[in-house]
């Protein structure tokens, strides 16, 4: 759906890359542009921004973050960002955990899941923070269940694990103002879900794929 | 722009600084080739890549004192920039740090540069040892986190004094009046440059040719008296034969550049420790691609203050 970059993204994507002096490296696999989620620990507002600006260009026009509605729609400048310039795919965070009773949860699971595929749809990829929120850095939260069963629903797209390193120092959570250290940014060898695997352990082995990838060490 | 070339000298500068270069790729090259199949390459790959690397830092260096003052201040603005980047990188610092690094960034290491760019003297010289000296620790306490509060002041000292402070003092060589000598300062920063970079190029190369007894291994593996004293002793004896482009005599030109040695081969030792003590080898190593800047000054962010207060002192009315 969003063939065309849209300039403020591609602005920004610039700034990021100034900022953060990301060095990119491709460990597991290579840039491709065949249909793909990649999944990256969580700690700063320039993660996705980041990561995105490490694609080539023609993949960059076809791969759309998720991201929380709550937050991205509270101000009429975040709702223009992410819904026009970065084309992002917003979801209701946490919402199957406020649902009355486990059957209207696994409904609104769903329906998360539906949304994820669907922004798929044929040609598209992903950028997903499954921790769900961003965190200190020290360590990597365990993952919430939406890959698993987005997994599940579309085994054809790869599962592409990246680890983004020292941005929690460069905009932590809670700061507006970035300072330009360096930082790292490391994809992994896709992962897959085994046939039969269950979703703890299949989110685990997500996450230990993720920091595997750290190169200097907790700062 | 290019007013620069109007002096005979300076271009003289520049030609001997091409020639070097055209000379050490020419070695370069020979080395390579007359390298046996099958034996180790990597001190001549390193080699071939440091003249690289040389031929890019010197087109780079030209252009800015190409460009006058401000190209030269611009330049070490950024070199600046760059060294407190990787140096902030690699040594720890916690979350309460944040809006102290910040002002670091964008506050205090511009303001130093601006102060030179207005040739403000007086408060070039306290801004960081004094202002900054109380702003840091005040700004990390008022943040609130009290764990390895002396260390963490320390450091970032520490870091804007060599990244910032140090090394502004090569680019405020333009600053000073010096009776006889006005309009040839870029001169005498190139001779700072000229020499700090040759001495450090000397003694490796030195180093590599004779070198047997260690300096201080445990600091720094590299480094022998060998490489020591025939590096400072050639570099010496060319800082004394580049006279004639400064306002010095030949005794006090090979004095001043005795000195820029032996200032160098020191910062080279304190940032050595430094890296030891972090435990990484190169600051541009663990980040590559962005290739080790403070490695490269670490030595100049030890001769250029000193020069300049000597130059300052002993030559300035």
């Amino acid at each position: 759906m969003s063939e065309r970059i849209h300039p403020i993204a591609s602005l920004l994507a610039a700034i990021a890359r100034g900022i953060s002096g990301v060095q990119v490296q491709w460990a597991g696999c290579e840039p491709d542009d065949r249909q793909r989620i990649y999944f990256a620990n969580h700690t700063s507002h320039l993660d996705f921004v980041v990561l995105w600006s490490a694609l080539p260009s023609e993949i960059r026009a076809v791969t759309r973050p998720v991201a929380a509605k709550d937050y991205w729609e509270e101000t009429p400048l975040r709702r223009y960002l992410a819904e026009n310039v970065f084309h992002a795919v917003l979801l209701e965070r946490g919402s199957p955990g406020k649902a009355k009773n486990s059957d209207e949860a696994h409904f609104v699971g769903r329906h998360l899941i539906e949304d994820m595929a669907s922004a798929l749809g044929e040609r598209n990829s992903l950028i997903l923070f499954p921790e769900g929120t961003r965190g200190t850095g020290e360590k990597i939260a365990s993952f919430r269940s939406g890959l698993y069963h987005l997994a599940l629903r579309r085994p054809d797209v790869e599962l592409v694990p990246a680890y983004l390193e020292n941005l929690n120092r460069i905009l932590p959570k809670g700061e507006f103002l970035p300072v330009p250290m360096l930082s790292l940014l490391t994809f992994g060898k896709p992962i897959q879900v085994v046939s039969g695997e269950e979703k703890d352990i299949f989110l685990e082995r997500a996450r230990e794929a993720v920091s595997s990838l750290r190169r200097i060490g907790p700062a | 722009m290019f007013e620069a070339l109007r002096d005979p000298k300076l271009v003289w500068l520049f030609g001997g600084v091409l020639s070097l270069l055209v000379i050490s790729s020419v070695i370069g090259s020979i080395l390579r080739n007359r390298q046996k199949p099958g034996t180790s390459r990597t001190t001549i790959d390193n080699l071939n890549a440091r003249i690289r690397a040389w031929w890019k830092m010197c087109a780079i260096f030209t252009t800015a004192i190409l460009v006058g003052r401000v190209g030269s201040l611009i330049l070490f603005a950024i070199l600046s920039f760059l060294a407190m980047r990787e140096y902030m990188t690699l040594v720890p610092t916690r979350r309460g740090d944040h809006r102290t690094l910040f002002w670091s960034f964008f506050v205090i290491m511009p303001l130093q540069y601006y102060l030179i760019g207005i040739q403000w003297y007086g408060f070039f010289a306290i801004m960081i040892p004094v202002l900054a000296f109380v702003f840091v620790p005040t700004s990390i306490a008022i943040a609130g986190d009290t764990e390895h509060f002396l260390e963490r002041a320390a450091k970032i000292q520490f870091g804007i004094m060599v990244c910032a402070y140090c090394l502004s003092h090569a680019p405020a060589l333009l600053l000073l009046k010096i009776p006889g000598f006005e309009g040839q300062d870029a001169r005498l920063l190139l001779y700072l440059v000229i020499v700090d970079q040759m001495s450090d190029v000397l003694q490796y190369v030195w180093g590599k040719l004779i070198g047997k007894h260690k300096i201080a291994w445990r600091v720094s593996p590299n480094k022998t008296w060998e490489g020591f004293l025939g590096g400072v002793l050639s570099a010496t004896a060319l800082g004394t034969a580049l006279w004639w482009a400064t306002p010095f005599t030949p005794l006090e030109s090979a004095g001043l550049s005795f000195t820029i040695c032996i200032l160098g081969f020191c910062g080279g030792l304190v940032m050595s420790a430094i890296k030891r003590d972090i435990g990484i080898k190169d600051f541009g190593v663990v980040i590559e691609g962005h290739g080790g800047i403070l490695d490269r000054m670490d030595s100049l962010c030890f001769a250029a203050p000193i020069f300049f207060h000597l130059v300052r002192y002993y030559f300035v009315p």
